[in-house]
């Protein structure tokens, strides 16, 4: 795998539910920088107490995590359609959202949008939408899995129709179907490399090849199931070896996240130029990532790029 | 039920917080408190305006002048805000202008504010607690600031910061001095460590010392200041030990926890030391030299 050096940033990655590991070999294949997404944790949760504690980790010990291996984190913060449909504990979320939406690193209000595509997800998706515009925040739309050309379509409209900026709305787990759609309607279109489910990485160079490198972003969407954190350094390499521009590659990978999420005022590009040290012998809340022996790394962080294959399919 | 008069706090701050933000991010802040202070406000007016303040009135440091520091000293004693930045300013006079009638609801909106902060709003609310209406509703929200790990956390709460020495039960108190010694912090900075120390604060600072020896680790000379004037048979044997310790500032701290004593061996040991006795009479050492030399040296 060979990204020819260049800084990569993964818009959308779960890095809550990934080891320290990952975040180490993520920083080794040139990713300078994430934004993690309030998501759902594979079971509903049950009480306001747990998403508080959710999103405190969001902006407090995940950020510490990854600065612990020189990578910049980000989130969105927002209630999730899955779980919006659970009205009463959805009710008490939309309370904790305030707290959390103008707090340090967040970039955006997200993942939000349509599961099932309910009335009740709606109700949700608008109040949400509603306080994305009175913060001024980008806002990071989930399209559905089902029904998914209808529920993008849908998306979009109940954006512009409660005034909000397509180039403030990222549009998410795109797909050769929709992609269009997004595009013409002057919306970011994010592609998911996720094995198996959402698209592979050859398609991915086929859709660049396609469409060009405008408002086109590339993430892993990284989480507790079968996926790759390397998915955009990876995809970043194929698209090199199938002869797609430098620039236009580091426009899919990392320019367009940061033009897009960096509406937010949250994000600057000085923030890892300037910040890349690392220094393991510091705490967060008296925890650190090291493990008991373990010789804590100080200093810049180096990377040579040397990763194995890069092909998801 | 007031540490200090509300109007006369919000009117300093505001004054202080002009030199170093926009005009934008005054307007900004002017706009939010009333919005906060009117009739009908919500919650959530408080909490966006107060987690968005540094995007608005950014995160200067506040440069006070000698005078501004005896007025802040003026409109609470102890209240000292040269370290403070913008930010941290407009998110006190955010929740300043919180309505506080009601104490507890004041009080649950607070801790609402705690319980989801990041570090730089923890840094703002504990600076703000010797500001704070009903005072008495926020002792263990201190003690909870006591016990973290965050640097600039344990910072804003224990040191420069009024509202430990005139509040906090005794065992918090001391608990509080310790782990200032122990997280190798500037116990010269903690206000009111005079005024509060205790026999039973000299015999765990004792203990602590005793530890730190048998580990062969340093003892910072600032560990003797609150053990002064409890100096009983137990704790002169640590002082004979410092007066034979190489380190200077280990002597000049005995000489000066002998001179707070009252104690006769103590005062005896003393005058064994004519030297060090003198220069303690001529005001040549004192807690505060002491303190800022071992912070140079660390």
């Amino acid at each position: 795998m060979n990204t020819q050096n260049l800084m990569l940033i993964d818009p959308h990655i779960h890095m809550t539910s990934r080891t320290t590991d990952d975040y180490a070999r993520m920083r080794q294949a040139g990713i300078v920088a994430i934004i993690e997404p309030a998501f759902w944790l594979g079971q509903p949760r049950t009480e306001p107490g747990s998403f508080k504690d959710y999103f405190s980790s969001l902006v407090g010990w995940e950020r510490f995590r990854a600065s612990q291996f020189g990578i910049k984190h980000y989130c969105t913060i927002g209630l999730n359609s899955k779980e919006a449909n659970n009205e009463p504990l959805a009710e008490q979320v939309m309370e904790l959202l305030p707290l959390f939406v103008c707090k340090e690193g967040v970039v955006g209000v997200g993942e939000i949008g349509y599961d099932d595509q309910t009335p009740i997800e709606d109700k949700y998706f608008r109040a949400q939408l509603e306080l994305a515009k009175e913060v001024n925040l980008p806002v990071q739309v989930h399209t559905p899995h089902r029904d998914k050309k209808a529920g993008t379509i849908k998306s979009m409209e109940v954006c512009l129709e409660h005034g909000i900026a397509p180039d403030m709305v990222v549009i998410d787990h795109n797909n050769e179907e929709t992609v269009k759609d997004v595009l013409d309607r002057g919306f970011w279109a994010a592609f998911t490399i996720y094995p198996n489910s959402k698209m592979g990485n050859e398609r991915m160079v086929e859709i660049v090849k396609q469409y060009g490198s405008e408002r086109i972003i590339v993430n892993s969407s990284a989480d507790w199931g079968v996926s790759d954190p390397l998915s955009v350094p990876k995809t970043a390499s194929l698209m090199l070896e199938r002869g797609i521009s430098l620039e236009d590659v580091r426009k899919v990978c990392y320019q367009n996240a940061l033009d897009s999420f960096g509406k937010s005022g949250q994000m600057h590009e000085s923030d890892w130029l300037q910040g890349s040290q690392v220094d393991q012998r510091e705490k967060f809340s008296d925890n650190s990532v090291l493990r008991g022996g373990q010789t804590p790394v100080v200093g810049d962080v180096t990377t040579d790029g040397t990763l194995e294959s890069n092909i998801v399919r | 039920m007031y540490q200090a008069d509300i109007y006369a706090t919000k009117t300093f701050l505001k004054e202080l917080l002009e030199r170093s933000t926009t005009t934008q991010g005054q307007e900004w802040l002017t706009k939010k408190m009333e919005l906060i202070d009117a009739e009908g406000a919500t919650p959530k007016d408080l909490y966006l305006a107060f987690s968005a303040a540094p995007r608005f009135v950014g995160r200067e440091p506040l440069h006070l002048s000698q005078h501004e520091i005896e007025m802040a000293n003026l409109i609470r004693p102890g209240f000292n805000p040269s370290r403070w930045n913008a930010a941290q300013t407009a998110r006190t006079l955010l929740i300043l202008s919180q309505p506080y009638q009601d104490g507890e609801a004041f009080r649950d909106t607070i801790e609402t504010l705690f319980n989801t902060a990041d570090m730089g709003e923890l840094v703002a609310l504990y600076a703000a607690l010797p500001l704070l209406p009903h005072p008495e509703l926020f002792r263990s929200r201190a003690a909870e600031g006591f016990r973290t790990n965050m640097g600039d956390v344990f910072e804003a709460v224990a040191l420069d910061n009024p509202y430990p020495a005139d509040y906090m039960h005794e065992d918090a108190w001391n608990n509080m001095v310790l782990k200032t010694l122990f997280v190798g912090k500037p116990v010269f900075r903690i206000y009111g460590i005079e005024k509060r120390s205790n026999a039973k604060l000299a015999r765990i600072l004792s203990d602590y010392a005793h530890e730190r020896w048998a580990a062969g680790r340093p003892v910072s000379p600032e560990l003797w200041r609150p053990v002064g004037p409890f100096i009983d048979e137990a704790i002169l044997e640590d002082i004979k030990k410092l007066f034979s310790q190489p380190n200077e500032l280990e002597q000049e701290a005995a000489a000066l926890a002998c001179a707070e004593s009252s104690c006769t061996p103590a005062r005896e040991l003393l005058n064994a030391h004519p030297q060090l006795k003198s220069r303690v009479e001529n005001g040549e050492i004192s807690w505060s030299l002491i303190g800022d030399k071992a912070l140079a040296a660390n």
